[in-house]
């Protein structure tokens, strides 16, 4: 893609963070327009027609998500923003926040109308302190233009964003967490049912949707549903923003078609791995899915493609691993990381990742048994499925994809020489 | 009403139940840790993991994840599995998760016997371990967290039954967990201690040996102690109770549930009132006085003396506490009538410093003040004219006013005092009957909201000392009345004789206690349903 939708500020000389550059640049048209002349009901119709699927990590239609709000509670219904961007591996958000504020308040804004909703938040993960800076201005600019507040617009309306800052727990991202952490408590997800969407935060009917998504309505509202929906493959179509990290020559975030090729993306985009190395392994959606090896990468990156493969596009966290790659120090890592995050509530994750953790450190230090790779499955396996939210999958998935891709580190493992702790 | 089949057992439960309870109805057994039926639902534990085969007759599709029994509501023609062996995969994978970093402390714990993880894992666990002991987390052990209650949070599993009993039900918050994952731990909150008036149900509805009760710990193996139901005397409530006793020493006081009553819970103050049945201070034996001396003397014989005494009086008052059983008030009303139709007195302050609170605490400190009411008694705190005799019946009289009670005895030509302890009153007493508390005797109580309930002896009377209502009936007999065998045969005649129907006894007193308006013969009395103080809940398994 040459031009950028998402990543526009890298295609203009000017400074969009400030209003006024943004508002030359076209900006808060669609908002405008779409507030007075759009009925929310067209609004929803629209998004459903561009096939716009969350960009958070579940792929879940957009428009599918905001129909299922409980309607005539007589309660207020409430936007979040989910900008806890916390999953290993991804760093498309913050671009967004930290560079074009005003394109997320102003996808925000048309969520909003959509919706129904007059207070929205930008639930923003504690560690992001510029980009909640900036927020905070661009919010000030906008409230200052009449765009926010009272009669926005110029028309009847009300609406106000707000900006949360969290704490930095991984489990704020998970959208009943984030609900939880919202109100002042301890993040601990909820049991479903009852669904945000009709008991969400505050005992409100609530729709949580990822930075990337409130962006993409925006654009979609300003050049139509057959337009996004031209954008890669129909069924979940769009320009994506893809995140590599890794050992490859060039890492960072690209705005790419939906369903461009990882191929493409390491070696033309990324301009090929480290010199001299080679392609061992990606994981492509963020540290919590399923790896996939070299042979297995010659794959479209989108929702469907990726899971065709076996693993899934998740938020688009693309870790690129080389020949230089110890698989069990780097799982090791992996699991240290859902170890800490682990909120704690439910049996199976709160015990298990710390198992996990434990047995892959005697792994790395030569102490493991060969009885401990059965361990480690089941152990992982009794973790898939059978906890409150996902956290308990995205630490047991990784463990078990890297057991069946790589098995023969895990045994050559248990023949290392033990290292002193 | 929704039809659900359960391990292919098919049971009508009504809307709104949820699978545990469900499952309980269809006499099948959903294991779990964190579900109380008294709290509201954290599903945390996951214990209670169930296969879905079909959600309802209109969707009969089954969910591919097992589901949690506790947080799903059946719908009509429900089809649920909690058996099969993918159910039992991971229910055994959720045990061996609880035990990894559980210490295993067993034969130092107080909760081994009556532990829900021990119980669990013999029947679903039962595998080897296959978790390093170096590796267990280390937590705090030994953490008094009130004046009753002992925290050990290694053996905790984190289920929040305390947290949400302390947050749902008191409102107090005393309690919370910090850290995450397998550092996260059960807490005191900065600057508190759990020590409000109900905070030992967390000790009872703690399902490991977490929260153990610091009086009770290290007393007795909870398979030594026999469990007998009774009702709670500390108040007007009426707390249904289970009596934790040993050859006659009884260890502690349990809450047992009472939709209509009590709910799942009682009071620590209620919870003490054990303390009150043993010690030096019960009265062991019966005594005469002859001279300024008492004699200790066969309790036949004390009675027959005290019956010629009373026989010779013109007449005679009963001075009775509001603890005192329907039987016991029943009869000694009888003697009254036999011995001039002398007044019939409630001698207990109807209210204390302890105030009501709106749940299970009444500022009346007796247990049967309604029923003494229902038997025609009357109250009254100061001594009633026109008698020249006296009957004190578990009443301390002397002790709450000596001033006025005790010129009123000593004016007395015959005072016969029946007490199960030693008190003030007893020094003016002609004739001194032993009888046993309410631990030690079958008989019934009515409570402030007016519902008959009924208990039965969980230990033996001390000494010498005979059950209220048999040394009443003796002594009733002795005076040429009836002669009641059974403490059936006295409610049976007291139920006639106050016009709550025939042929009463007290089995016919339902599990959840019998109003009293609903026996009132053709009354057509609404009779209201569970006490307004607890709201509505569910006689299921804890």
């Amino acid at each position: 893609m040459s031009e950028h939708v998402l990543l526009r500020y890298r295609d203009v000389s000017t400074d969009l963070r400030l209003i006024d550059n943004y508002i030359a640049d076209g900006g808060y048209k669609t908002a405008r327009r779409v507030i007075a002349e759009m009925a929310p009901d067209d609004v929803i119709t629209t998004v459903k027609d561009a096939n716009l699927r969350g960009r958070g990590g579940a792929g879940f239609p957009t428009g599918l998500k905001w129909s299922f709000l409980a309607k005539g509670t007589g309660k207020p219904v409430y936007l979040l923003c989910n900008a806890d961007e916390s999953e290993p591996g991804t760093f498309k958000d913050r671009d967004i926040m930290d560079h074009d504020p005003h394109q997320l308040l102003e996808g925000m804004m048309i969520s909003a109308w959509a919706i129904g909703c007059i207070d929205a938040y930008i639930y923003i993960r504690g560690e992001f302190a510029y980009g909640a800076e900036v927020l905070e201005t661009a919010i000030a600019e906008a409230r200052a233009k009449g765009f926010l507040g009272k009669n926005i617009f110029g028309t009847s309306r009300e609406m106000n964003i707000h900006v949360h800052r969290g704490a930095g727990a991984y489990i704020c991202g998970e959208e009943t967490g984030l609900i939880e952490s919202l109100e002042g408590k301890r993040a601990h997800p909820r049991i479903k049912p009852p669904f945000p969407a009709v008991f969400g935060v505050f005992g409100c009917p609530t729709i949580v949707n990822n930075v990337e998504t409130l962006a993409c309505v925006k654009h979609i509202l300003e050049r139509g549903a057959a337009w996004f929906k031209g954008i890669g493959p129909e069924a979940g179509p769009g320009p994506k923003l893809y995140c590599v990290s890794g050992h490859v020559k060039k890492p960072g975030t690209y705005e790419l078609p939906m369903g461009t090729p990882l191929m493409d993306l390491i070696f033309d985009h990324c301009g090929g791995m480290l010199p001299g190395r080679k392609l061992k392994a990606v994981i492509p959606g963020g540290s919590s899915v399923p790896i996939l090896r070299a042979e297995e990468c010659d794959i479209a990156m989108d929702f469907d493609s990726v899971v065709k493969a076996g693993s899934m596009l998740g938020s688009a966290g693309i870790i690129v691993m080389d020949d230089s790659t110890d698989m069990v120090a780097a799982l090791r890592r992996i699991a240290h990381f859902y170890h800490h995050e682990s909120c704690g509530q439910c049996t199976p994750c709160r015990e298990g990742t710390g198992w996990l953790e434990k047995l892959l450190i005697r792994f790395d230090e030569g102490k493991a048994t060969v009885e401990d790779i059965t361990t480690l499955d089941t152990v992982a396996k009794g973790m898939l499925g059978t906890t409150i939210c996902v956290l308990s999958d995205a630490a047991a998935m990784p463990v078990r994809s890297f057991l069946q891709k790589f098995p023969e580190e895990f045994e050559a493992a248990t023949r290392r020489e033990t290292v002193a702790a | 009403m929704a039809t659900v089949t359960i391990n292919g057992k098919t049971v009508e439960v009504p809307d709104g139940t949820n699978l545990v309870l469900a499952a309980e109805m269809a006499g099948q057994e959903i294991p779990h840790y964190c579900y109380h039926p008294g709290l509201s639902v954290a599903g945390n534990c996951r214990m209670c993991l169930v296969d879905i085969k079909a959600m309802s007759a209109k969707q009969p599709n089954a969910m591919p994840k097992l589901q949690i029994g506790c947080n799903t509501i059946v719908q009509d023609g429900m089809v649920v599995e909690s058996n099969n062996p993918r159910v039992q995969e991971a229910r055994q994978g959720v045990l061996e998760f609880l035990l990894i970093n559980h210490p295993i402390d067993c034969p130092i714990c107080d909760q081994a016997g009556e532990c829900k993880l021990q119980e669990y894992y013999m029947d679903y666990g039962r595998y080897h371990s296959r978790f390093a002991l170096e590796e267990k987390v280390d937590k705090g052990k030994v953490i008094p967290v009130g004046p009753d209650i002992m925290l050990d949070q290694e053996r905790c599993i984190l289920c929040t039954r305390c947290v949400r009993f302390l947050e749902e039900y008191t409102g107090t918050c005393e309690l919370g967990l910090t850290e995450r994952g397998d550092h996260a731990e059960l807490t005191l909150a900065t600057g508190k201690q759990v020590d409000n008036p109900y905070s030992t149900n967390i000790v009872d509805i703690c399902p490991v040996g977490a929260l153990t009760s610091r009086e009770f710990r290290f007393r007795a193996r909870v398979w030594y102690l026999d469990s007998t139901p009774s009702i709670c005397a500390g108040c007007a409530s009426g707390c249904n109770i289970d009596v934790d006793s040993r050859e006659d020493r009884i260890f502690r006081l349990k809450p047992r549930a009472n939709a209509a009553v009590n709910g799942y819970w009682m009071c620590d103050e209620g919870r003490r009132t054990w303390h009150r049945n043993q010690g030096e201070h019960r009265l062991t034996a019966s005594y005469l006085r002859s001279a300024d001396e008492f004699v200790e003397t066969d309790a036949a014989d004390v009675m027959a003396r005290a019956a010629a005494s009373l026989r010779s009086r013109s007449r005679t008052a009963v001075l009775a506490s509001a603890a005192t059983s329907l039987e016991e008030g029943y009869l000694a009303r009888c003697i009254a009538q036999r011995l001039g139709a002398g007044p019939c007195l409630i001698v207990s302050p109807s209210t204390s410093s302890i105030p009501d609170d709106d749940k299970l605490i009444s500022t009346d400190r007796y247990p049967n003040r309604a029923g003494l009411l229902a038997l025609g008694y009357e109250e009254q705190l100061s001594p009633p004219s026109g008698v020249d005799s006296a009957i004190a019946l578990r009443a301390d009289i002397v002790a709450d006013d000596e001033t006025a009670w005790g010129s009123f005895l000593e004016s007395m030509t015959e005072t016969l005092v029946l007490a199960d302890a030693v008190g003030k009153t007893m020094a003016y007493a002609d004739h001194l009957l032993a009888i046993g508390s309410h631990f030690e005797a079958a008989g019934s109580f009515v409570n402030r909201d007016d519902r008959i309930q009924v208990f039965v002896p969980s230990v033996a009377a001390p000494g010498h000392a005979l059950a209220g209502w048999q040394t009443l009936a003796d002594l009733l007999a002795v005076l040429g009345g009836p002669r009641y065998a059974s403490t059936d045969e006295v409610f049976a005649a007291l139920c006639l004789a106050i016009g709550l129907g025939a042929g009463r006894t007290h089995s016919s007193v339902t599990s959840e206690g019998t109003p009293l308006a609903s026996w009132k013969s053709g009354s057509g009395v609404k009779v209201a349903g569970n006490s307004p103080r607890i709201g509505t809940g569910s006689p299921a398994s804890l």
